[in-house]
């Protein structure tokens, strides 16, 4: 497969009273075509800047993308005009996320927004416009789409937002959707739908897709590749088997112990991460996670590891590494 | 089916009932028009709810956004005056208490809310926020006495006393959630409803939580009813655990016995929508996804709330209402087709 998108050594800072926010610190990932890579990693890490950083969603003030690449099909995003990267968001790639009600244009009906991308970005009429509205409308599993396409966001469910949105993101044929926490605020019934109906038509049409969450289940049903994020750093990577059955990064490792299995019955009390998450206006010169790791060695206050790599595929952020695989080996 | 496994805390026992809920229904009137407002219709919250929790036990309460597990907990907490039913503790009637006994029995009734951000005042610092239903309902007048329980509760959530001057929107939601925690323990209650009280917390602070409110129960001999939507939580705190679906408890049984062996369509449903943390067993299951979405709890649909979206709906579905059959020892499903 060929790479798609290439994330190289991105940083995002935010200019606060507290200090300056770290929130994207040099990370870097690529995602092959029409696969689906997942950024996982506890709340304030660096996700959804991360992701609005490749869309260049960032505001300024008070955040800039301070450094980095992001490449794809042949460019280097960082470096487009804001007319050439309007033209990337919505044709090229698109985005789904937490709360549809945000992206979507509350006074505009469901029809004319998605005529209007279409028109803009493929320049078709306004008849052919409407044909392909009821077909994507269809396709994301809305009934009845004529009707539908008169009516206003605010007249939908949560998960009927959620499908135009998809139908939105997919409009224009991209080759990449991010998907923020698609499916944070939605119940389970309609987060699994939602999920199943963003895998069949990405496998069906194609597209890459980068899906943000926090919900491990979710990484493990939908997920070829997973980053672990944390602290604004990505510190493992891997094939999403390997992460979670042979995690090497001791965060990585804490954050699966932590969550009870509903498939199994209960063992024992569950073995939390420890401590606080960072402040990222205060991370220094080592390992960010060492306040809170059980593997903390002398090195990890001087330092920070580099993603190196731990078994084919799979890179990890650690200096300890070894001694994480070797405990984990005994202790199963 | 093989025996069911041993499970690593002791049920309660099931013949001390602590409180019980009696053909409970709460329907909240819909009005329309602006000057000579005119209901037009209810909003069926609960309809129709029986369960009893016994004394030490957790039991889980568990559907979709808008079933009326809140709505059910409120009712409990008498923060809500039913349409039909009633809610008995220790046997007694809260309905037909006098205002004194009221009073007591409020003490004894806590609640842990979802959302720490706007469940405690900002302006209080956090020693006050856990010092005042002392203060209100009187059982430590004394500051100084009440400053040393405030600091013992503290402790005993697992925050730092020097927190005692602190304000709320200087803590992390974590520790906000260990404020609402010390705040409902004050009292020494026997009973508190657990509404969502993990669900906006981190990943990695919500095992923390979990755990603290497992050392309490077990501390204080408390006896919780847990509403929750993650599924995994509920299987890991509970006893046993109710499912609702529009207002009705669709299913109940021992925790165990209820993910291992779940009966009525809509559980089984709401079961194999939750994803497992593993590729593998995920890569091996089969994902029947539900069609649809739930109906509206105003014009719920005829005979079976659930028929619409059933596989396993046949004509009588639409035509009348199951009532729970005991399927199994405990093992209670409000199903004529399973
Ligand atoms: N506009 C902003 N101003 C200042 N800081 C910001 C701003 N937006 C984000 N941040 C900070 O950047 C960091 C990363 O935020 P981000 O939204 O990417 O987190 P996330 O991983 O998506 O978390 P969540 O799971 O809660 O969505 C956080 O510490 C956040 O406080
Ligand atoms: N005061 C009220 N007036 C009118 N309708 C109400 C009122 N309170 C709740 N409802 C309605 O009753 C139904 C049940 O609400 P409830 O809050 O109990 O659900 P829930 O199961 O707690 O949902 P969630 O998981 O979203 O918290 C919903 O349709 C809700 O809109
Ligand atoms: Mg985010
Ligand atoms: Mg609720």
């Amino acid at each position: 497969m060929a790479t798609l998108l290439e994330v190289e050594n991105l940083q995002t800072q935010f200019l606060t009273s507290a200090g300056i926010v770290k929130a994207v610190d040099g990370i870097s990932y690529d995602v092959e075509e029409g696969e689906t890579v997942a950024i996982v990693g506890e709340s304030g890490c660096g996700k959804s800047v991360g992701a609005l950083s490749i869309m260049r969603l960032i505001p300024w003030p008070p955040g800039r993308i301070i450094g980095g690449a992001v490449h794809f099909q042949g460019k280097d995003l960082v470096k487009l005009s804001d007319a050439e990267m309007r033209h990337v968001r919505g044709r090229q790639i698109g985005m789904v996320f937490q709360e549809p009600m945000t992206s979507l244009n509350p006074v505009l009906t469901i029809g004319l927004q998605l005529t209007e991308t279409m028109r803009h970005h493929l320049g078709v009429t306004q008849e052919d416009a409407d044909k392909r509205a009821v077909d994507l409308l269809g396709m994301v599993g809305i009934s009845d789409p004529a009707r539908r396409l008169k009516q206003y966001p605010h007249h939908l469910s949560g998960g009927m937002r959620q499908r135009v949105m998809i139908a939105l993101a997919l409009s224009c044929e991209p080759k990449l959707i991010i998907a923020d926490e698609p499916t944070t605020a939605l119940d389970v019934t309609i987060q699994a739908q939602i999920l199943e109906l963003m895998k069949g038509l990405t496998r069906r049409l194609g597209v890459a897709l980068i899906v943000i969450t926090h919900n491990l289940g979710v990484v493990a049903r939908y997920a070829d590749r997973v980053n672990v994020m944390y602290a604004g750093k990505i510190i493992e990577r891997g094939r999403a088997h390997d992460i979670y059955h042979r995690p090497s990064h001791p965060y990585t490792l804490a954050l699966l112990k932590s969550v009870p299995r509903m498939d199994q019955p209960r063992k024992a009390k569950l073995d939390p991460v420890q401590g606080q998450p960072p402040d990222l206006t205060r991370l220094d010169a080592g390992c960010a996670f060492r306040p809170r790791c059980a593997y903390r060695a002398e090195r990890c206050e001087r330092e920070f590891p580099s993603l190196d790599t731990v078994a084919p595929g799979h890179v990890a952020a650690c200096f300890e590494t070894a001694r994480v695989t070797r405990l984990e080996k005994v202790a199963s | 089916m093989s025996a069911m496994p041993e499970r690593a805390f002791a049920a309660p026992h099931a013949g001390d009932i602590l409180l019980s809920v009696r053909g409970l229904k709460m329907h909240f009137p819909v009005y329309e028009g602006a000057l000579f407002r005119k209901v037009i219709g209810h909003v069926k919250a609960v309809d129709g709810v029986d369960f009893d929790i016994r004394r030490g036990e957790t039991l889980g309460l568990v559907g979709e956004s808008g079933c009326g597990k809140t709505t059910t907990g409120r009712c409990i907490l008498q923060l809500e005056r039913p349409s039909a039913g009633e809610i008995l503790f220790n046997g007694k009637n809260l309905a037909e208490l006098d205002r004194d006994a009221m009073r007591a029995m409020r003490s004894r009734i806590q609640v842990i809310f979802q959302d720490p951000y706007s469940s405690l005042n900002p302006r209080m610092t956090v020693g006050d926020i856990i010092g005042e239903p002392m203060k209100v309902h009187g059982t430590e007048p004394d500051r100084a006495k009440r400053d040393r329980r405030v600091r013992e509760l503290l402790h005993t959530v697992g925050l730092n006393p020097r927190f005692a001057d602190r304000y709320p929107h200087e803590m992390s939601g974590g520790q906000r959630q260990r404020v609402g925690i010390a705040r409902a323990l004050s009292l020494q209650p026997e009973f508190i409803v657990c509404d969502e009280a993990i669900s906006a917390l981190d990943v990695s602070i919500q095992a923390q939580i979990i755990n603290l409110l497992e050392d309490l129960r077990d501390q204080f001999n408390l006896t919780y009813l847990f509403i929750a939507h993650d599924l995994s939580v509920v299987r890991h705190l509970c006893h046993r655990v109710a499912v609702m679906y529009l207002g009705k408890v669709v299913e109940l049984a021992e925790c165990d016995e209820l993910f291992d062996n779940p009966m009525h369509p809509y559980t089984r449903a709401l079961l194999n929508a939750v994803p497992i943390p593993d590729p593998e067993v995920e890569a091996n299951r089969p994902h029947q996804v539900i069609q649809g979405e739930v109906p509206s709890p105003i014009n719920p649909p005829s005979g079976c709330v659930f028929h619409p979206r059933c596989t396993l709906a046949v004509d009588g579905c639409k035509m009348s209402i199951p009532g729970l059959r005991e399927l199994r020892p405990g093992h209670w499903v409000a199903c004529t087709e399973v």
